[in-house]
């Protein structure tokens, strides 16, 4: 019974001392899906170099931000900034740091053609609000001369939960058509004119890999990795550009970022048109400064060399050096 | 027993034997009866408790739109428009076309089982029967995109939307399988073994005088099982379909994946809708402020069609009995 008594308040001790480092050192983030595969892979590696475990919970952008408002978590993941609403909620002065840029590609499925069909944004925009009907539709035709496009309907495919990848679609279809705008407009979930949804990203990539004659968006790492067709876009000035991590990355730098870091990238100068930053947002105050200041810049330094091998892009050196300077003012 | 002694010790003079045999078993009893009250106490709490979170969430929503969250039909979020309506009329409806579907068969299948099968028979298909409720939702949900879909676009959808029923006004609407038909599909198979099961109980449950006294009227089988067998077992065959009914109400995942997910209700079997518990499931995740809270208030919405199809059943169950039991009585 004494050795019972004994093993059990050494369990007890021990417990009491792993909660309070837990509580002292360790992180907890939660948020964007989006982000979670290369979160993984900088937690792992986190934590085999410096000992200190980071709990990333993927529950959706929109969660994330609601934890951090509720000051339940040290950062939040997100595909799209905070809105001024959520900002008056929260505890504190808040900062965008933006970790990885992710290209959305344009798949489709017609039999016999492959990679590199040609779109321009009023195109794909006038296909998703349901005015351009055929795929031998002649604006489409016009541009992909050669190309044996068939008569037959487009099927279009979205996504039915609500997703930063939709929030990035939707901003550039708002930015390259003034009537997808008024009637659409962009938000992570829209009310689609046309089409039918897919749950995730899995969910309309099998839709496209099953429907001949379909058209969507997922996230350029569900192309890469099942092997679908995928478009290249006209970045306005009439070049055609495929999604890649370079591309992405070009999108960016052609950018004007805005002093805050909250900037849109999509239909930018230069680059593939359809990009979009995630961020990891954080107190301007917070309680575990030095942990934060600390892991933030291995995700902006280290971090960013396994962004491509994710399908991801990495933040341009430029926009780094002004985060590592915002990092510096986190207390 | 340590108790025992305790309890003889609790009693401070000394009663006669057998007051003090009373007071122990007295003991006994009020603590017996004081669990069980405080476990059907959690569950009112818990229900309670459940219409006080739902209420609280959605009151950002109800003090927006009021009565008309139920009454419009358009779901914007990105422009904070919410309403209800075609969520509350596809899950109404996908339900209703599931029970059409699964009641004959499930409703057969008891009788046949009860009545009929021989034992070597019967075993296996009750067995069976009852694994269909085994089987968790996603897994249905794989098979319905994988399976189901594509043969119902083949050998039923095709042939109907090119044939002359296609002039009927619930078949119409494009044949592409991502519609309210597979979501019913799905919803029958789910809920035929609660009809089933349920129902092959009550028909079990029917004395076996019953049966004689009809057969020694010189009733066939056919005229026995049509009347004196299902009218005996009336109301609880409709507590069977009415149980159904709730469970087609509030499945999520199976449905979701093949309902095509668009907020529009038609009649059109052949066009994608959507359900109350599928929207709640894709978009709470990215969902914050007022979208967030209509999310919850169509949760609160789905509560309520579940109590009042419970209530319903209540009330068809006991009119059913009164009327079996006055036409029983003049006979």
């Amino acid at each position: 019974m004494r050795t019972f008594s004994k093993t059990l308040g050494c369990a007890v001790l021990a417990l009491a001392a792993m909660a309070s480092r837990a509580s002292s050192q360790d992180l907890t983030g939660a948020g964007s899906t989006f982000v979670n595969p290369i979160m993984t892979k900088w937690i792992y590696d986190y934590r085999q170099a410096t000992g200190i475990s980071i709990n990333y919970q993927a529950v959706g952008s929109g969660a994330g931000i609601s934890n951090l408002i509720d000051g339940t978590i040290d950062f939040a993941g997100s595909d799209a900034p905070m809105t001024a609403e959520q900002k008056g909620r929260a505890k504190g002065d808040v900062i965008h740091l933006p970790d990885v840029i992710g290209p959305v590609a344009i798949s489709y499925n017609i039999p016999g053609i492959g990679t590199g069909l040609g779109f321009s944004g009023p195109i794909l925009a006038d296909i998703f609000l349901g005015k351009i009907k055929y795929w031998d539709d002649p604006q489409i035709v016009a541009r992909n001369p050669g190309k044996n496009l068939p008569h037959e309907q487009i099927f279009v495919v979205h996504r039915s939960d609500g997703s930063g990848t939709t929030a990035i679609f939707t901003d550039y279809l708002s930015k390259v058509s003034p009537e997808w705008k008024s009637k659409v407009g962009s938000a992570t979930t829209v009310s689609w004119p046309t089409g039918l949804g897919g749950k995730g990203s899995a969910g309309v990539a099998a839709i496209l890999q099953q429907h001949p004659f379909s058209i969507g968006y997922v996230e350029f790492a569900y192309v890469e990795e099942n092997k679908i067709p995928y478009a290249a876009m006209d970045d306005g000035t009439g070049n055609y550009v495929y999604p890649s991590a370079e591309s992405a990355m070009q999108a960016a730098q052609s950018s004007t970022i805005a002093e805050d870091l909250c900037t849109m990238i999509t239909a930018a100068p230069k680059g593939y048109p359809i990009s979009g930053m995630s961020w990891l947002i954080v107190y301007k105050k917070s309680l575990k400064a030095p942990e934060l200041r600390k892991f933030l810049k291995y995700v902006l330094t280290t971090g960013q060399k396994d962004t491509k091998a994710l399908w991801y892009a990495s933040i341009p050196p430029e926009i780094v050096s002004r985060e590592l300077k915002l990092i510096d003012s986190i207390e | 027993m340590p108790s025992e002694a305790a309890v003889i010790e609790a009693v401070p003079a000394a009663p006669p034997k057998s007051r003090r045999w009373e007071t122990r078993r007295n003991i006994g009893d009020k603590v017996y009866k004081w669990i069980l009250t405080v476990a059907a106490v959690s569950v009112l709490l818990i229900i309670a408790g459940t219409i006080y979170e739902l209420t609280m969430g959605s009151r950002q929503s109800i003090a927006a739109f009021g009565l008309r969250f139920f009454s419009d039909s358009n779901w914007d979020p990105g422009r904070h428009l919410f309403g209800a309506l075609p969520f509350i009329l596809g899950t109404l409806y996908s339900s209703f076309w599931a029970l059409v579907l699964a009641l004959p068969i499930g409703l057969f299948t008891a009788i046949f089982l009860s009545e009929m099968a021989p034992r070597w028979l019967e075993r296996p298909v009750s067995f069976m029967v009852e694994l269909l409720a085994a089987i968790p939702s996603v897994v249905y949900g794989l098979w319905g995109l994988f399976v189901l879909q594509p043969f119902l676009v083949k050998y039923f959808e095709g042939p109907i939307a090119n044939g002359p029923l296609a002039a009927l006004p619930i078949f119409g609407g494009t044949a592409n399988g991502y519609d309210m038909l597979s979501a019913s599909v799905i919803l029958a198979i789910m809920v035929l073994p609660y009809i089933t099961a349920v129902s092959r109980d009550i028909l079990r449950a029917i004395p076996r005088t019953v049966r004689e006294a009809s057969y020694a009227l010189g009733a066939t089988s056919w005229e026995t099982i049509k009347g004196v067998v299902l009218p005996y077992a009336r109301a609880g065959i409709i507590g069977a379909v009415m149980l159904g009914f709730g469970r087609a109400l509030g499945e999520t995942m199976a449905v979701t994946m093949v309902i095509g997910n668009a907020p529009i209700f038609k009649t059109d079997l052949f066009s994608s809708g959507y359900t109350l518990a599928s929207v709640i499931a894709n978009e709470l995740a990215e969902a914050s402020g007022l979208y967030r809270s209509a999310l919850i208030e169509i949760g609160l919405c789905l509560f309520l069609i579940t109590l009042v199809v419970n209530a319903a059943a209540k009330l068809l169950i006991y009119y059913t009995a009164q009327d079996l039991n006055a036409t029983g009585g003049k006979k």
